[in-house]
């Protein structure tokens, strides 16, 4: 009977600090701001061409480098096309990079880490060494190597292979959380209920980690978009493709800061900004309320 | 052997490990490309129809020989093992038959001597401020704190390109673009010095800008925890001077800091590729671009090998230093407790 109560306590624990999580972000205003500011060039990005009716980003409409105008409000790239369609592309081809990137590499980080930690015995040996390695191979060179083979690079290539490069960090947090949470008393009381390897897992230790992998997503979301850009820049973007690092590529190859162009490199440049700055606040906040350690009054 | 000793073999065969991975991976994933690198080549110079016939054919033919690209991949694998053992990164492309080496000899000082000042000065100020703040608190934690937060945040290449603009384009204060005037040719005379040192500036100051603000608030966030350790406040009710306390912060906090500061000269190479193609600086990352644009291969893998070594070679030390310095490791593995 107690052996019950105790589990559907335990059981209950997650919702509830969820619950109770959920109240103090409403109240946090670093979080909400920076929800909003994120949220805010989501909108700007997939909606704004949507409602301004600017289909494509590649059609030519000026000249060299012209002036911003009342036609092109953020004036034309070197190719004469409207840099503020160009911007508004480039923030959704980022954002879409980004989003993938830290899908695959937080579910990648997950899976390794929570089956390396829960497990334990030579899987976790096994799965430690192979993270250990890959954590002192500097992603960037696998990815200007990869990308070089690679002829066409699509956006969804992109994503995932910068998410392939980047697991390791979150596969090592989760593996000592995991081990640490698998010797927990309601997940024994679940296994002596009878419960299955796959099910302890997700219903008993993956819940306890939720706070950490949406940090950890929010952050590899950021470096994300910022491999991408840092690629574009190398010259190794999204082949046929407008996003925030390619129209700096161009900005920089077409000479647009030396000339004077504003228009062509500060857009990219602050929203660039802006994306890091907003998520890096997202992720200090989010770590804010579910760590009471942290927690100002 | 003492367990000590064994902490050092199993690092070691760690690096050995991780080193044998990134051969591999520097070998095998720029064979990806269809076809194989040296088709892709010769076919992109013929399409620019700068060379004859000929000489694309002696071109072609060295290669093929060189990697030996007609023979299985293992063997290919050994010859390229047996090339690296010589020092012998290949030939590049792109300004046959230049060695790759020799063009990364001529790129590597000016990375270096961009990035190492803007690292350890960067790291000394960043951790100075850090420390500073976190004790102080008041309006220099409420001014320092977010513009170091802003900075750092701010992707290091984007600092660059807006100080090239303000300070070069509109003001006219620094040259905005190389390593030296246009004029010169590289050499060790006073002109040529003057003229470095001004082209230096700029990308310089964004580097330790953006490396600043990292650090301060690294070594802040430290401080704030040691701030609530018991040896503070027994000092401070014992009435020692602020700037004790603070130096014994500074030395606690330091262990993590060192780290980052090897890591940092470690991924050194790779760290400014972005700024060096803003400032069209004539270092590694400018080569690295070039070679990209140019489908230059070989120069390619010498720069991708060259990061990694560099990397995996700093973080060793790091793990070996920890054995020595931490005695929480020391104590551990000699299991003298």
């Amino acid at each position: 009977m107690t052996a019950i109560a105790q589990q559907s306590s335990a059981a209950a624990r997650p919702q509830a600090s969820l619950r109770r999580s959920f109240a103090l972000a409403a109240l946090n205003k670093r979080f909400l701001f920076s929800l909003i500011v994120f949220l805010l060039i989501v909108i700007f990005g997939f909606l704004g061409p949507i409602i301004l009716g600017r289909d494509t980003p590649l059609v030519t409409v000026g000249g060299l480098y012209d002036k911003p105008s009342a036609d092109a409000w953020l004036g034309t790239d070197n190719f004469g096309r409207d840099v503020f369609t160009q911007l508004m592309y480039g923030i959704r081809t980022s954002l879409i990079i980004g989003l993938i990137a830290g899908g695959v590499a937080t579910s990648l980080g997950l899976l390794i880490g929570t089956v390396a930690g829960f497990l334990g015995g030579l899987v976790e040996e096994l799965l430690i060494a192979i993270t250990n390695v890959v954590i002192t191979i500097p992603s960037i060179v696998i990815l200007i190597l990869l990308f070089i083979a690679i002829n066409t690079r699509s956006i969804v290539v992109m994503g995932v292979i910068i998410g392939i490069t980047s697991w390791p960090w979150t596969a090592r947090a989760v593996r000592a959380q995991a081990s640490s949470l698998k010797t927990r008393e309601h997940v024994d009381i679940a296994r002596l209920s009878g419960a299955g390897t796959l099910s302890l897992i997700i219903s008993e230790i993956i819940p306890f980690m939720l706070s950490y992998v949406v940090m950890a997503f929010v952050l590899q979301l950021s470096s994300g978009i910022l491999q991408e850009a840092a690629l574009s820049m190398l010259g190794l973007g999204p082949s046929g493709n407008v996003s925030l690092g390619i129209m700096l590529q161009w900005a920089l190859l077409w000479e647009s800061v030396r000339t004077g162009a504003w228009w062509a490199f500060v857009p990219p440049t602050l929203f660039l900004t802006l994306i890091a700055f907003s998520l890096l606040l997202l992720q200090s906040s989010i770590d804010e309320i579910f760590n009471p350690r942290l927690r100002r009054n | 052997m003492t367990r000590f000793q064994r902490y050092l073999l199993n690092k070691v065969l760690w690096f050995l490990v991780a080193f044998a991975a990134a051969l591999v991976f520097n070998f095998l994933l720029i064979r990806l490309i269809p076809g194989n690198p040296v088709d892709a080549m010769v076919q992109r110079m013929s399409a620019g129809g700068n060379t004859s016939g000929e000489a694309m054919q002696r071109i072609y033919r060295a290669y093929m020989t060189e990697f030996g690209l007609d023979k299985p991949l293992w063997r290919q694998f050994l010859i390229y093992l047996g090339n690296l053992a010589h020092g012998d990164l290949g030939a590049s492309f792109r300004q046959y038959p230049t060695p790759v080496l020799q063009l990364i000899k001529q790129a590597l000082p000016w990375t270096i001597a961009l990035q190492l000042p803007a690292i350890v000065i960067g790291w000394i100020v960043g951790n100075v401020l850090g420390v500073l703040v976190a004790y102080k608190k008041g309006w220099l934690d409420k001014v320092l704190f977010p513009a170091s937060l802003f900075v750092s945040t701010m992707p290091f290449y984007c600092l660059s390109i807006i100080l090239v603009y303000l300070l070069a384009v509109v003001w006219r204060v620094f040259p905005a673009s190389g390593g030296y005037s246009f004029s010169m040719a590289p050499g060790w005379n006073w002109n040529f010095v003057a003229s470095a040192a001004q082209h230096y500036v700029l990308p310089f100051a964004s580097l330790m800008l953006v490396f600043i603000g990292g650090q301060a608030i690294g070594m802040r966030a430290m401080s704030v925890y040691e701030l609530d350790a018991d040896y503070v406040r027994y000092s401070r009710s014992l009435g020692v001077k602020d700037n004790r306390i603070v130096s014994y912060i500074f030395r606690n906090g330091m262990l993590p800091q060192i780290t980052g500061l090897a890591l940092s000269i470690g991924g050194m190479v790779s760290g400014a590729l972005i700024t060096e193609i803003v400032f069209s600086y004539p270092g590694i990352g400018f080569l690295l671009f070039g070679a990209i644009r140019n489908e230059d291969y070989p120069v390619v893998q010498g720069i991708t090998l060259l990061i990694m070594i560099a990397v995996l070679l700093a973080n060793f030390l790091v793990e070996i230093a920890y054995g020595f310095i931490d005695p929480r490791i020391r104590a551990s593995e000699t299991g003298e407790r």
